[in-house]
């Protein structure tokens, strides 16, 4: 991987809620165009942790830096972080009241104040990429799991993020559309997305991931490269769980 | 056998019980209804100048409405003025029009359209410019008087309401107990202690010599007292909109107030309609309380008529004169908000 600059960078992140402490310091970094997956045990703080990195979770100590912006309560650089980093959700999360197009072309002209000619025609190139542009005028209640999180995808592309995180894109689907979500996905990957990428898909993880990270009670268990993490890992929890999923 | 019959039988006969209902219906509605169309049309008197053109007939006075119709409608507005009413309600049918042909969707083109609307509107009431003759809402009246304090209660408690809504869900906390103490207070007294308020004591507060219109105190109260009832109306929608949804716009870079007006309250609003126009509907009710301040709305009016020497003994025809036009409103709002329910449907 080329290092270049650190696009995330959590040093010593804690978090709370109330008196149950999910994220215990968390230290990661992660550089441009790397591809990060985070699998864990349920309830073990994954979804908490990208979450704090586009804060829809606040965290309570620590620093996160996204893109050189640093997260505070200063709402001028969450929105700022937030128009670089996408995020796709287990339930799609798409607008049910718009249509597909309306769905992709919402933020860039709200958000980006591009012209309305100039969002139609990226929101078509992106529903390409992820191949419905044939469904651009339903609405998502017309489509398949599979359909709706290939538009979701497409809808955070359209905003050209630096940064991409998944919280578990596919756990939410019949497992005969999981392959043509995971396709988009690793299309994106080799295209050079950052991309952090919480799943169980074990076989992606493998042919996209740069680095595996295993969570556990809200800390960083271990983190290698996937040859070394599934050949070889180094903690007993990480083995008990791999000895799990696997 | 022939279908209709194959009908009655499976729903009106299928069983003796059944059956037995069926005709005990049949011989109530013969009971009731021949007499209201003998007392409605047959035996009615529609022409008339004094209760005493009635009195051949057994039916119905209808001679009272058709005489003071248009006192029902304008109330004491000047005879001479009334085309200024016409001209604004005529304005507000073609603004309707154009707006069906130019779309409701584009909402630059709706609110340039419908904002200047009661401004015109207002101008063309009251007078006092452009050589329109001054008519002191004193003078305001009938039905025309109950459409303007509907009009302007829904269109004004709407938004209000909207906003109180999302200030009881807002994270701050100042705001937030404003918004529940203000719905709270309102939802807990009757609206006649609220117009009686904006009547009688609002001016005792007010310093010597200020003194504003009595309809735009009632407006004022009106519109605060149906806001808090919409605000909870709304808030029951907001709460159903899944967490997801927000997420998803804030994570996209949308403000919250983006967030809220492209994303979630075009979801909530479509899921209370039913509520809202049940709130205006009783909102168009509740106009008649103005007649307790001494305003003749519809109601006033026609009871004032009924109470004329000329046309005693005509209280009956005046009150279902009066249910017939409300209900004409009520059934129309109910009615369009099964379309609008209907043409926004997306199918999730
Ligand atoms: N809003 C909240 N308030 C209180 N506790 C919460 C909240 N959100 C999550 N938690 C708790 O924090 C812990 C971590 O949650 P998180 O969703 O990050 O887990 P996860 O690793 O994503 O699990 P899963 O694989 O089930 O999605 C869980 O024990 C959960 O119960
Ligand atoms: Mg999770």
């Amino acid at each position: 991987m080329n290092y270049m600059k650190n696009m995330i960078e959590m040093k010593g992140v804690n978090k709370w809620y109330g008196d149950f402490h999910v994220l215990k310091d968390i230290d990661l970094t992660v550089s441009k165009g790397e591809r990060i997956v985070i699998c864990g045990p349920s309830g073990s703080g994954k979804s908490t942790l990208i979450r704090c990195i586009n804060r829809l979770e606040e965290h309570q100590h620590g620093t996160i830096t996204v893109d050189g912006i640093e997260l505070t309560d200063d709402l001028k650089n969450i929105e700022e972080v937030r128009r670089e980093v996408g995020m796709i959700f287990q339930h799609f999360n798409l607008f049910p009241h718009l249509t597909v197009l309306e769905n992709l072309m919402l933020a860039p002209t709200w958000v980006r104040k591009v012209p309305r000619k100039e969002a139609r025609g990226k929101a078509m190139h992106y529903l390409q990429r992820v191949k419905i542009a044939d469904q651009a005028l339903k609405f998502p209640g017309q489509l398949s799991g599979g359909q709706q999180q290939r538009v979701a995808i497409a809808r955070g592309l359209c905003m050209e993020p630096k940064i991409m995180l998944f919280d578990e894109p596919t756990s939410a689907l019949d497992p005969e559309m999981i392959k043509e979500v995971l396709d988009v996905m690793t299309e994106l990957a080799d295209e050079g997305m950052t991309m952090i990428c919480v799943t169980h898909e074990m076989g992606f993880a493998r042919t996209v991931a740069d680095s595996m990270i295993f969570m556990d009670e809200g800390q960083i268990v271990e983190r290698a490269s996937p040859a070394e993490f599934f050949e070889n890992p180094k903690h007993e929890r990480t083995r008990l769980f791999l000895s799990q999923i696997l | 056998m022939n279908s209709s019959l194959v009908w009655l039988q499976r729903n009106l006969f299928s069983t003796p019980l059944n059956s037995g209902l069926t005709l005990a219906a049949l011989y109530l509605l013969w009971l009731v209804i021949p007499p209201i169309i003998e007392w409605t049309f047959l035996q009615a008197t529609w022409i008339g100048d004094s209760r005493t053109a009635c009195q051949s007939n057994e039916g119905a006075c209808w001679a009272f409405v058709d005489a003071r119709f248009s006192q029902f409608i304008y109330g004491l507005y000047p005879e001479a003025e009334r085309w200024r009413v016409d001209r604004a309600f005529i304005l507000l049918v073609i603004l309707f029009a154009a707006l069906f042909v130019l779309g409701f969707r584009r909402s630059r083109v709706v609110a340039t359209i419908l904002i200047p609307y009661p401004v015109v509107a207002w101008l063309l009431f009251y007078g006092g410019i452009f050589g329109l003759e001054v008519v002191e809402t004193s003078q305001w009246g009938g039905l025309f008087l109950t459409l303007v304090i509907a009009g302007v209660g829904i269109v004004a408690s709407f938004p209000l309401g909207i906003l109180l809504a999302l200030g009881r869900r807002s994270r701050l906390v100042v705001v937030r107990s404003l918004s529940v103490s203000f719905i709270e207070l309102v939802r807990g007294v009757p609206l006649i202690s609220v117009l009686f308020m904006a009547s009688v004591m609002l001016p005792l507060f007010l310093p010597e010599g200020v003194n504003f219109d009595k309809l735009l105190r009632a407006l004022i109260g009106i519109t605060l007292f149906q806001s808090a009832y919409m605000a909870e109306v709304v808030r029951g929608g907001l709460q159903a909109i899944p967490r997801g949804q927000f997420e998803a716009a804030e994570s996209l870079g949308l403000s919250y107030w983006r967030t809220m007006r492209l994303i979630i309250l075009p979801q909530a609003l479509k899921l209370v309609i039913p509520g809202v126009v049940n709130t205006f509907i009783a909102l168009f009710k509740d106009t008649t309380l103005v007649m307790i301040i001494g305003m003749f709305d519809f109601l006033g009016i026609v009871q004032a008529a009924t109470t004329d020497p000329k046309w005693l003994g005509t209280a009956v025809e005046g009150y279902v004169f009066c249910a017939a036009v409300y209900w004409l409103f009520c059934f129309s709002m109910s009615r369009y908000s099964i379309s609008v329910e209907r043409k926004l449907d997306t199918g999730h």
